[in-house]
């Protein structure tokens, strides 16, 4: 066990656990957050995605004392003093999820590419987003959502 | 309160409702739910028993409050597709309440009447029309409530939004709302019916066209709450107290428990209890790594079975087509195929073949079951919550009035999923330990053990005359579909296998195709047939979305393309002849709603005319375009696509999707579009890419790279669904509404391989067309 510190959409925590134990299960098990979701636990399908330094990141393969001190944004820090963020918008209007349960993954991922790439193309937005699964496949929508925000963001 | 547009978690109104009003405690003797806000908050399980809500009570269907809001109660459970807004907009409509002053609980057995929870893609065909019913009993209460008040006859008055008015005599002009009139105090009316799904009052149903609601596209109200994490999922659901708990599945199917090592996790830290029963084990500990862990490190000892558990997925077909049936089917039969493919001008024979394929859902089962005072609560995201509770309830063997199951949103899933099997595991764990136990299966555990729609092989015979006529049809199945899993049964659950639990099992079936096509001599015919083990197997099957509708669908339709080849027609001219050649319909007008889908479809799609296949080459991409249809139940569709073949690397993408699809009555077009949008692709996923994988020892499809799923690199560029009303009266006032969702699952498997042969001139009949079996049959 350890004492280590993460900061997570602007508020410092500090939690004895293994250091091995997985991001994952701190962000949902001890700081109660929902956004961050298990799907796979091999950083293969994107439910668990969390973003840390802006870049995408399997939080389920991720040691939690490897994203110790660094600033961690999960879905619920996404929105800006009550403003949902773009992308967020773009979901909504694009009436993006089915299930839902992916789409922690989606926006995330999404968010990190088009922070990357800002007009991203049609190839890009397909592979930038490819290795993030959804099993009601609204991909369709997905696509046309990311398209909707990168326009508003640009 | 202001308007409820925005509340969307289900037991947050009712919470502030309660808070409101206090009444409700006694309308619903057992009331508890309030609110899973509440639950995660304050308490951790209110005091039971619970039984069930009275369905001939109208309080328990609706409640109105003082600020004239209400919320609807309805046993049915919205996996995404947005039937909970559908709910709301029927209901609001037929009580003449403003559509966002209302919000809908679902699901949840103490508090909604016993509908059933999802299945069927019925809600709204078979559910709805209750919902109305009830609705528009409270109006017509409610207006009999306003001419007492106003001392005025029904007829004098008015009502819209919630407001009835005085049109007419001495107190003209004056108005009160339905909440001033009722809101805090209960109905206490009687309604009538049979059953729950005849429940009824006294009022009539409204024409469709006076609604106002129906056939608007608010938007869905559970989305808001999904993008910006605010959704509390049953995966969240967390009680003080609570365990958390892995399985230990046998490594080789079909194996028993010879021992456990325990002094193998004896440094496990949090480590609360090994469990074993039968071949069922668990660990359970106090944090969720510790269980990862735990089970990872239990040193467990199986006795490999005696004899193979099946036959290799790749021997799969053969197997099924050498094996004695286990039981066949009455053959439905016209004329005489036989005779009439003898003396036919052209024979045609083929073979389909398709595999087991996984829900595979994205997120793997999972619940929560807390034992608190005495009582058993489970929260899960199954969709039947009701017969969750009644099986757990038998498989525990503790009265039904103690268990409840609160619904609650969850990851994916069309059909009989493992969330079932998590449910009882954790009642299970939760009742040994007394303590409250949350069961979270591995990935691995998901792809694997989840249950399968069952595979199927197809013997098709067709005989055309000298004119290219389609004289002779013959189709015979076989579904590998001995012991057919049913929903939340406490004998046929996988804990309850591993325990040793023998269930007679439950033979399915092979189902016949669902087409209007007229053939004189037509013969339909089906058999089961039996894998080595029925039972303790991850080969188990279980309804997955239309449980055989893609399977049947991919041999029927894919046959038909084939006899219009051979016919050298076009084949969707060869489907509506054989659609236009019968005559008389059936009581939904199917088959001339089947042809107006035809039309719909090909004129959006703008069908090039021709005989397949065109071999359109441009380097290394052949391009084709291929139609199947079907209907389900009382619903039509007409799938037409366009697909990119690379000759070179046989990988195919499916670039364009027209979709003609005819439920009767739309409640909400724009939700039920994306519905269809993800359902199509989801069976361009099954044709290309789906299949349980195993050797004949172990399922070898266990993860995302073994088990692979379409992916946002395979969006389509374009898809277009063309909402049909082919009603003969199209116009008639009480236009049926009919269920949505599984049968655009139908037509996909063959129209992606009738496009692939019109691409390429190759017929792919053996599911899924991954690159490696296209390319190899392109060079074949």
């Amino acid at each position: 066990m350890a004492a280590i510190t993460l900061l997570v959409n602007g508020s410092r925590h500090t939690v004895d656990v293994e250091p091995s134990t997985p991001l994952l299960y701190i962000l949902r098990n001890d700081l109660d957050l929902a956004g961050p979701r298990f799907g796979c636990g091999l950083g293969q399908c994107g439910a668990c995605t969390v973003l840390i330094k802006g870049e995408a990141v399997r939080s389920c393969v991720r040691p939690v004392s490897q994203a110790a001190n660094v600033e961690i944004t999960t879905l619920e820090g996404l929105a800006k003093g009550g403003q949902l963020h773009p992308i967020q918008q773009a979901w909504i209007d694009e009436q993006v999820p089915a299930c839902g349960f992916c789409q922690n993954g989606q926006i995330l991922t999404a968010k990190a590419l088009l922070d990357k790439n800002p007009h991203p193309t049609d190839a890009d937005i397909r592979d930038g987003m490819k290795n993030t699964l959804c099993r009601c496949m609204t991909y369709y929508r997905l696509n046309a959502a990311v398209k909707l925000a990168a326009r508003r963001m640009a | 309160m202001t308007s409820l547009r925005s509340t969307v978690t289900a037991g947050n109104s009712r919470r502030q409702f309660l808070k409101q009003t206090g009444f409700l405690v006694a309308s619903f003797a057992a009331v508890s739910i309030e609110g899973v806000d509440a639950f995660m908050q304050q308490q951790t399980s209110p005091a039971g028993p619970y039984p069930d809500p009275d369905y001939l009570q109208l309080d328990s269907w609706i409640v109105i409050r003082p600020d004239n809001t209400a919320t609807f109660f309805v046993g049915k459970t919205d996996l995404g597709q947005g039937t909970g807004t559908a709910f709301r907009q029927i209901m609001s409509d037929e009580l003449d309440i403003a559509f966002d002053h209302t919000t809908c609980v679902m699901g949840s057995t103490d508090i909604t009447v016993d509908q059933g929870g999802s299945g069927g893609s019925d809600a709204l065909q078979t559910d709805g029309y209750p919902m109305r019913r009830v609705a528009a009993e409270a109006r017509r209460v409610l207006l009999e409530m306003g001419a007492q008040h106003f001392g005025v006859p029904v007829t004098a008055l008015a009502v819209s939004d919630g407001v009835i008015s005085v049109k007419t005599g001495d107190a003209v002009g004056r108005s009160i709302t339905y909440g001033a009139l009722i809101g805090g105090k209960k109905f206490n009316v009687t309604l009538s019916g049979r059953n729950i799904d005849a429940t009824t009052g006294k009022a009539p149903l409204k024409p469709v066209q006076a609604m106002k609601n129906v056939g608007k596209s608010p938007r869905r109200d559970d989305v808001p709450d999904k993008v910006n994490g605010k959704q509390r999922w049953a995966v969240d659901m967390k009680v003080p107290g609570m365990l958390h708990a892995r399985n230990v599945r046998p490594p080789l199917v079909g194996a028993s428990l010879k021992s456990i090592d325990e002094s193998s996790v004896k440094n496990v830290p949090g480590l609360v209890k090994v469990v074993s029963h039968g071949n069922y084990v668990a660990v359970v500990c106090e944090r969720e790594e510790q269980a990862i862990r735990a089970a990872r490190q239990l040193a467990v000892e199986w006795t490999p079975p005696a004899s193979a558990p099946f036959p290799s997925s790749e021997n799969l077909f053969t197997f099924m087509r050498k094996a004695t049936p286990s039981s066949s089917s009455e053959p439905v039969t016209s004329g005489d195929v036989n005779a009439s493919l003898a003396s036919a001008a052209k024979v045609v024979e083929a073979q389909y073949d398709v595999p087991f394929q996984g829900h595979t859902s994205f997120g793997p089962a999972h619940a929560l079951a807390d034992p608190s005072n005495g009582q058993l609560t489970i929260y899960s995201n199954d969709m039947k919550s009701y017969g969750m509770r009644n099986g757990v309830a038998q498989f525990l063997k503790i009265p039904r009035e103690k268990v409840r199951v609160v619904w609650m949103q969850g990851p994916q899933a069309y059909g009989r999923t493992a969330a079932e099997d998590a449910g009882f595991e954790a009642a299970f764990l939760a009742t040994e330990l007394g303590r409250p136990v949350r069961m979270q299966w591995t990935r691995q555990e998901e792809t694997a053990w989840d249950t399968k729609g069952p595979a199927y092989a197809v013997t098709m015979r067709g005989g055309l005359d000298d004119k290219g006529q389609l004289v002779a049809l013959d189709y015979d199945a076989r579904a590998a579909d001995f012991n057919h899993v049913g929903y939340n049964e406490a004998d046929s659950v996988l804990i309850a296998q591993l325990m040793g639990t023998r269930k007679t099992p439950v033979r399915g079936r092979a189902s016949y195709p669902s087409d209007k096509y007229t053939v004189a001599n037509r013969r339909m015919a089906g058999s089961v047939v039996a894998l080595p083990l029925a039972f303790e197997t991850p080969v188990r099957m279980g309804n997955l979305r239309d449980p055989d509708g893609p399977q049947v669908t991919f041999a029927s339709e894919s046959f038909i393309d084939e006899l219009a080849a051979a016919a050298a027609v076009d084949p969707l001219a060869f489907r509506l002849g054989l659609l236009e050649r019968g005559s008389g319909d059936d009581a939904g007008f199917k088959r001339a709603r089947s042809i107006a889908c035809v039309k719909a479809a090909a004129e959006k799609f703008a069908w090039d005319a021709r005989p397949s296949p065109q071999r359109q080459v441009n380097g290394d991409i052949a391009t084709g375009r291929g139609m199947a249809y079907a209907f389900r139940s009382e619903t039509v569709v007409v799938e037409m696509i366009e697909v990119e073949v690379n000759r070179r690397t046989g990988r195919v993408w499916v670039k364009r999707i027209t979709c003609a699809h005819d439920c009767g009555l739309v409640i909400n077009p724009e939700a039920l579009t994306h519905a269809l949008e993800g359902g199509l692709l989801h069976a361009v996923s099954r044709a290309l890419f789906e299949e349980a994988r195993f050797d004949e020892a172990k399922m070898l499809t266990t993860d995302w790279v073994s088990s692979p799923t379409l992916t946002h690199a395979d969006v389509p560029e374009r898809i277009d669904i063309v909402q049909v009303n082919g009603d003969p009266n199209p116009q008639r006032p009480d236009l049926q509404h009919y269920g949505a969702g599984e049968t655009i699952c139908k037509p996909m498997l063959a129209a992606v391989a009738n496009a692939i042969f019109d691409a390429t001139g190759v017929r792919m009949r053996r599911v899924p067309f991954t690159s490696a079996r296209v390319l190899a049959s392109l060079r074949a």
